[in-house]
């Protein structure tokens, strides 16, 4: 039986969520928790895996109720986790602006936006919410941009008609996170948590069912070590890395995600990736990733084309009755804030028509005369300086004079570990948190939304559903020697001896590269049965000469960071696959999955409702074998599934 | 472009260290540097040698990984910019480029190019930080900020953590990465009560973490990739001054 016969089995059911009206479910959910007394909370040792904004939050948050926390990172600080990088801001239903914003309209758009591929009840929590996190990081001292008046700026973001995006220039990821990794060390200072930097988990332990530690390599001498617990939280980010080139920082990487996968967990609608619209395009081979221009760009600067094939005019020669704004001409009502998914499409469409510019014909123009005519550069500065600096340090080209020239790129997955709304995976005790998990985003995410997420699940939720895991299950002490744990060390040690001993022809880059490539051909910005079946045949080839044929430079008992990227790449080479199967088993599109077979007559994503208002959530049976589907059908009571339109 | 590349080499933080001479025949000049020494990496592990290590990741200048000094400049030639965003176009075909790590009593290194920074986190540790419980915040707005006074915040909260400050001055001091939080936090009010507190406790974990003392000569606001201001140094003398001579560094 081949990878492609997966079977499915039994519906995979909720159980956390509270019914009734959708205003009250989280209230009364949070009384319906069982809390643990605070004096038995230091006794409880609650593993952080990740240290980005739901990860540091969490870890931080944990902390300070008291329980005992272990937090880990690979990187050598956990202030330098990839939420860093976010961009543009974050999204709150303050409705500071008086523009008719409402926790009832962040959730109706973050729903819509998802293309009704998201669970209502978590995003009405998210966005109820939104309004706490703001709250708790101007306490921290996150300098957000500020009017004269001394309040907060916000600015509109894709997606929506309203301005709810709190910002700190383009910067936003890095301040928040910088408030959660403060808030973390602060922890760590009071001793009760317990940091390991420059380490990477690379096995879950069970015993009985239940996640009950980790095992960890020391990036820098190699050593193996186990950390028992009573409960286990991933939070740690998104796969988007499977593609090779994406926005994604070159460490991240589903290793943690898939270990656990491997172990039981379910993993949910892997295919929904997340292709931004605003990156600088690719220059060459050598080419090691992408980078972001951010979204909020979009708010002053224009898409454009030229309207003739093979004009290749420079861009200040081309009249404007000879530009085709695109976005504007086919989506008038949001113009060049249209989502994400929706303008990645757009311009790869004027890219297929030969109509793209630059050296590769693969990029659009994102033109900013207008805003600077219109606003003066200095302000046009003050908003988006630092990413024109970098644009130009990058290209060697000035924006301010010249458009930028921008294509889209890998730089986010909604897919993820399945959790129900306690965050819980379908292996008790361990909780996902942020990128890691499925839960809010449906099949495209908004933009600012991911650090509302990654803090809203540390910060405000995992805190609370965690305490009524510990408090209802009794726990007993498991020893350093138990069988399980030998075990798990076992297959740790095993695996890092055969990559090492394989000895072959490749590096663990070109292998990598490749299965980016396969993925970025067949299961990127547009998918086809075809396209699908044949990457499902590639994958495991690759997969099979990667097993025989990588060299691996070192021993284990070093830094040795071709051993790292070895681990990290073997399990990209299994999730590829699984994407793979995902993509070509939904044959509707929704959100960031297109399939092109399923469009309107206009082009537009084609949902089918009747039969995929479902999350897949996929259980593995072995490596190359057919895993079982598992569906958690969505309802929505509160907003009904309409074919999405921003025209 | 061909290229001259002599990398410093150090198996681990007991072995001496070396200079290497490597040639890198096919760069590109829309390369990053770290592009190049990927490329240089993939040829090494080819030849059945050990490849460079080097601190990197986000790629984007913002996770201040990254942390080479390249031609005795930490992050190299090009002003306000990190390692993984300078690009070959700022050298020449045939240049000779000389890396190593960066060289600091307080960032030991771990092995070529990777240093040990965790003596950022003990600073941090040392009150680097709000006291503030996630769910005890009062409402955003209840606290206005003077627009000037959040734009020097986030000036100084802009830094990296990346250490080319330290890298770059005579004396190994910190005060840049110290002044840089100091102001940040000392700016908002959010951080005024632990402010005197916050100066002396700091200040005292970056010396005892065999930090230099600042003389001043601003080599480290010229190496910042961020341009965090020389001024932060001032910020945190004078916070340092009024909470020690002044008196107000409330104990309890």
């Amino acid at each position: 039986m081949s990878f492609s016969d997966y079977t499915v089995g039994a519906p995979v059911v909720d159980k956390a969520a509270p019914d009734g009206p959708i205003e009250t479910r989280w209230e009364r959910r949070k009384f319906g928790v069982k809390l643990v007394n605070p004096a038995n909370k230091r006794k409880v040792k609650i593993i952080v895996v990740g240290t980005g904004l739901a990860g540091g939050a969490a870890a931080a948050t944990l902390g300070e109720a008291g329980y005992h926390v272990t937090s880990f990172c690979y990187q050598d600080s956990p202030r330098r986790a990839h939420s860093i990088a976010a961009q543009g801001g974050i999204n709150a239903a303050k409705n500071y602006r008086n523009d008719g914003d409402s926790v009832y309209r962040l959730f109706y758009d973050t729903v819509k936006g998802g293309d009704f591929r998201a669970r209502e009840s978590n995003v009405h929590r998210l966005a109820e919410i939104s309004r706490q996190i703001i709250d708790q990081c101007v306490a921290q001292g996150v300098p957000f941009a500020r009017e004269y008046g001394g309040l907060l700026d916000t600015r509109s973001f894709g997606g929506v008609q309203v301005s709810r995006t709190f910002y700190a220039r383009g910067q936003t990821g890095q301040q928040l996170l910088l408030g959660a990794y403060q808030a973390l060390e602060r922890q760590i200072h009071a001793g009760t948590v317990n940091m390991y930097e420059r380490h990477e988990m690379l096995e879950l332990i069970m015993v009985e069912g239940r996640a009950r530690g980790i095992v960890a390599r020391d990036m820098v001498t190699g050593e193996i070590s186990t950390h028992l617990a009573d409960a286990v939280v991933l939070a740690t980010g998104g796969y988007g890395n499977v593609f090779y080139l994406s926005t994604n920082a070159k460490g991240c990487n589903v290793t943690a995600n898939w270990r656990a996968h491997r172990k039981g967990a379910l993993f949910a609608n892997p295919c929904f990736t997340q292709i931004h619209p605003t990156c600088i395009p690719v220059s060459g081979d050598h080419q090691s990733k992408l980078t972001l221009m951010s979204e909020s760009l979009r708010n002053d600067g224009r898409v454009w084309v030229p309207k003739r094939l093979g004009d290749d005019r420079a861009p200040s020669q081309i009249p404007e009755d000879e530009r085709d704004y695109f976005l504007e001409r086919k989506y008038p009502s949001f113009g060049n804030l249209v989502p994400r998914d929706i303008a990645s499409r757009a311009a790869k469409e004027v890219c297929d028509e030969k109509r793209g510019v630059g050296p590769t014909g693969l990029g659009v123009y994102l033109d900013f005369a207008d805003a600077i005519a219109r606003l003066g550069r200095p302000a046009v500065e003050a908003k988006y300086g630092n990413l024109f600096e970098m644009y130009e340090r990058i290209t060697g080209e000035n924006p301010y004079e010249t458009p930028m020239r921008i294509f889209p790129a890998v730089h986010y997955t909604m897919g993820g570990l399945w959790v129900d709304y306690d965050l819980q995976s379908t292996i008790p005790g361990m909780f996902v948190a942020g990128e890691a998990n499925f839960s809010d985003h449906g099949a495209n995410r908004l933009g600012a939304s991911a650090l509302m997420q990654g803090l809203s699940d540390g910060y405000f939720v995992l805190p609370v559903t965690i305490g009524d895991y510990l408090a209802s299950t009794t726990l007993p002490e498991v020893a350093p020697d138990a069988p399980e744990v030998l075990e798990a060390v076992g297959a740790v040690n095993e695996r890092i001896d055969t990559l090492l001993s394989i000895n072959g022809t490749r590096t663990v880059d070109s292998f990598h590269r490749e299965l980016g490539h396969i993925m970025w051909d067949y299961c990127g910005m547009e998918r086809t049965e075809e396209g699908l079946r044949k990457a499902l045949e590639l994958i495991p080839e690759l997969r099979r000469e990667f097993w025989n044929n990588v060299k691996v430079p070192g021993t284990g008992a070093e830094l040795n960071q071709s051993l790292e990227k070895a681990g990290r790449v073997a399990d990209f080479l299994e999730l590829g696959e699984l994407m793979c199967l995902d993509a070509l088993h939904r044959a509707e599109s929704c959100g960031g999955h297109f399939r092109a077979e399923s469009q309107t007559e206009d082009g537009e994503a084609a949902r089918d409702d009747e039969n995929f208002a479902y999350a897949g959530a996929w259980e593995y049976t072995g490596r190359g074998e057919a895993p079982i589907l598992h569906k958690e059908e969505l309802n929505f009571e509160y907003v009904h599934p309409t074919q999405r339109s921003y025209k | 472009m061909k290229l001259n590349l002599r990398v410093w080499r150090q198996n681990d933080q007991v072995d001496k260290g070396r200079m290497v001479d490597y040639t890198v025949d096919d760069a590109s000049e829309d390369m990053s540097f770290l592009e190049l020494i990927d490329v240089l990496n993939e040829k090494l592990i080819l030849a059945g040698q050990d490849p460079i290590a080097f601190d990197h990741d986000c790629r984007e200048g913002i996770c201040g990984s990254c942390s080479m000094v390249i031609d005795g400049q930490p992050h190299g030639p090009q002003k306000a910019t990190t390692v993984c965003q300078l690009h070959m176009r700022q050298f020449n075909d045939g240049d000779t480029i000389n890396v190593e790590p960066w060289r600091a009593g307080a960032f030991p290194v771990v092995k070529d190019l990777v240093v040990d920074r965790s003596a950022f986190d003990k600073i941090i540790q040392a009150g680097g930080y709000v006291s503030v419980n996630t769910g005890s915040a009062p409402e955003a707005h209840s606290t206005p900020v003077p627009k000037a006074a959040a734009d020097r915040s986030f000036a100084a909260a802009n830094c990296i953590g990346c250490g080319a400050c330290v890298a770059a001055c005579p004396n190994g001091s910190a005060s840049l990465f110290l002044g840089a939080k100091l102001t940040h936090l000392g700016e908002m009010p959010q951080g005024q009560p632990e402010r005197y507190e916050r100066v002396v406790t700091m200040v005292d974990t970056h010396d005892a973490a065999g930090f230099g003392g600042c003389t001043n000569t601003g080599a480290c606001a010229t190496a910042c990739p961020k341009e965090i201001p020389l001024d932060v140094i001032s910020q945190l003398n004078k916070d340092y001054l009024a909470a020690t001579v002044g008196g107000k560094r409330r104990k309890g």
